[in-house]
């Protein structure tokens, strides 16, 4: 474990902090890399989905498995992309556009009413009725002006989630 | 001073983590009427998955410490490369001669008590109890254990089981060396495996097999029996059921603390002053982690020997387990951390997942009530 930090060159640390838009200092990504290699236990440079739900406290989130959809299979490079939105460094444009992501299963750019519903069951399970979530929905979309058939973009999200206090940020531990 | 302060800083760094995990979910007050934003602000929950990716209490339970690097100093170095000379030329091949010397011992006496005195039950145990404590002492010799044993020695009386926290087998050894102890352990292959069927079994220990859950029951029925004979030797378990890093406890299995006995805590804590102590099993071989030990200057450690417990009335087996868990912790300086050892080897129920579904639905409910 405590070589593998130096096998992360000066270049290498900067591409890194390229790609993620200096959201993490040198530090950072050398912990998070440490955290990688930890993660990776065959040690084959990506982490499978299976050695993410190897991890306890993540298995057990309700949106464990649409993450994993994002996160199966990442390098390096692409796993401290995936985490930059948690920096506290990272704009509330680029949390709230993580959100979207999850949030747009397609990837089309557009947030349906069924995708909402989607991550909704995710996070209540089998204590709220079918029936019930879709009138729940249903009813807050319409209050905030929106309707059942409403397409909505990463703006509307921006609107809807920017001016609240989002607070999505996770320290990385530093030694 | 600087010690002190990067303890409390650790301890710090872990509580988040404990805290968030032992109640139900993520705790939201319901405040005002439910809206749009409340619905689609999935962030606590993409934040806590976020920081089980970056760091999680559990993976730490088992994340082996190197001993700190002391010799990138020019003035250090050459001493250094004298301790590796001295370790490995000198303490190693010495170390390897007494453990040698202690086998040739113990076997050529082990045997010969172990056919021959087949009609004198009793005294055929006395001796084969005192070979095996030789036989640990030699071992505790081989890695030159400093251990200092603190409170009153175990005696052997039925209805009482010793219950440890496990870093590594090495802790057998060092408690075996002190009083011959029965204990419940994972069957191992290869060597270990040929000592826990012949000689180990002549104490009375129970095998098992982690994977068969057919076992456990085999197991349950045998712990019982034993706990009941009255010149049985005393039982040890370690009820985490797995190697953790010294530094934390994983939660304790609830067998031993449905027998109806005593239970006798044991709490042993290793100074990694030299070697660390615990056994990462994924990483290494036993015989590997046993070279290890022998190639270090010494093993440095501290065994406590506490307070005997009872079930108090009312309490159920896994708040005593609990009870008993805190006691151990406590005394060995130990973080609790609420998961399960086996989750090396298996994923959490869907039960967890559930509670925090059940905690979001809720709030999700009562704040729809709200106008």
């Amino acid at each position: 474990m405590g070589n593998t930090s130096s096998m992360l060159t000066q270049y290498d640390i900067e591409e890194v902090q390229e790609h993620c838009n200096n959201t993490f200092s040198q530090q950072e990504i050398v912990s998070l890399y440490q955290r990688f290699c930890q993660l990776d236990r065959n040690g084959c440079g990506f982490i499978s989905a299976d050695e993410f739900m190897s991890v306890p406290e993540f298995a057990v989130n309700p949106l464990s498995q649409r993450l994993l959809r994002m996160l199966d299979g990442l390098n390096f490079k692409e796993f401290v992309a995936f985490l930059s939105a948690f920096s506290s460094r990272a704009s509330l444009q680029q949390k709230v556009e993580f959100i979207f992501k999850v949030y747009d299963f397609d990837g089309n750019g557009k947030v349906t009413f069924n995708e909402m519903l989607d991550i909704l069951r995710d996070l209540t399970g089998q204590f709220i009725s079918e029936q019930q979530r879709e009138e729940v929905l249903t009813q807050v979309l319409e209050e905030a002006g929106y309707a059942k058939d409403s397409l909505l973009v990463q703006a509307d999200f921006m609107k809807i989630l920017g001016n609240s206090s989002l607070k999505m940020e996770v320290e990385v531990p530093v030694d | 001073m600087s010690k002190l302060n990067t303890s409390s800083s650790e301890f710090d760094l872990d509580r988040p983590n404990i805290e968030d995990y032992l109640p139900s979910g993520t705790i939201q007050e319901p405040c005002g009427k439910l809206r749009l934003r409340d619905l689609l602000d999935i962030s606590p929950t993409l934040t806590e998955a976020a920081g089980a990716i970056i760091d999680d209490s559990f993976t730490r339970c088992f994340k082996s410490n190197p001993p700190e690097p002391w010799n990138w100093n020019v003035y250090l170095f050459p001493l250094w490369c004298l301790g590796v000379v001295v370790r490995y030329g000198f303490l190693f091949p010495l170390r390897v001669l007494v453990l040698t010397l202690g086998w040739i011992v113990f076997l050529s006496c082990y045997f010969p008590v172990h056919t021959l005195l087949k009609g004198n039950e009793k005294l055929r145990k006395k001796l084969e109890r005192g070979l095996v404590e030789l036989i640990c002492s030699f071992f505790v010799a081989s890695w030159t254990g400093v251990i200092k044993y603190h409170g009153p020695r175990p005696s052997m009386r039925p209805k009482q089981v010793f219950v440890a926290n496990h870093t590594s087998m090495i802790d057998f050894i060092v408690l075996e060396q002190m009083t011959a102890f029965a204990v419940i352990m994972q069957k191992h292959p290869g060597w270990v495996g040929l000592l826990q069927s012949t000689i180990l079994d002549s104490l009375g220990c129970i095998w098992f097999h982690r994977s068969e859950s057919k076992d456990r029951e085999i197991v349950a029925r045998k712990l019982r029996e034993h706990v009941e004979g009255a010149d049985n030797n005393p039982l040890l378990i370690f009820p985490e059921g797995t190697c953790v890093n010294n530094h934390y406890t994983v939660m304790f299995k609830k067998g031993a603390f449905e027998l109806g006995c005593t239970v006798c805590p044991i709490a042993i804590k290793y100074n990694k002053i030299f070697v660390d102590a615990f056994w990462n099993s994924r990483k290494q071989s036993f015989t590997t982690h046993l070279l290890q030990l022998m190639t270090s200057w010494a093993v440095v450690c501290d065994v406590w020997y506490l307070e005997p417990q009872n079930l108090k009335p009312g309490e159920t087996p896994i708040e005593f387990a609990e009870r008993v868990r805190d006691i151990i912790s406590v005394r060995a300086g130990l973080k609790k951390v609420p998961w399960d050892g086996y989750l090396k080897y298996s994923r959490p129920s869907p039960k967890h997942r559930e509670r925090k579904q059940q905690s979001f639905a809720e709030t999700v409910l009562l704040r729809l009530e709200e106008k």
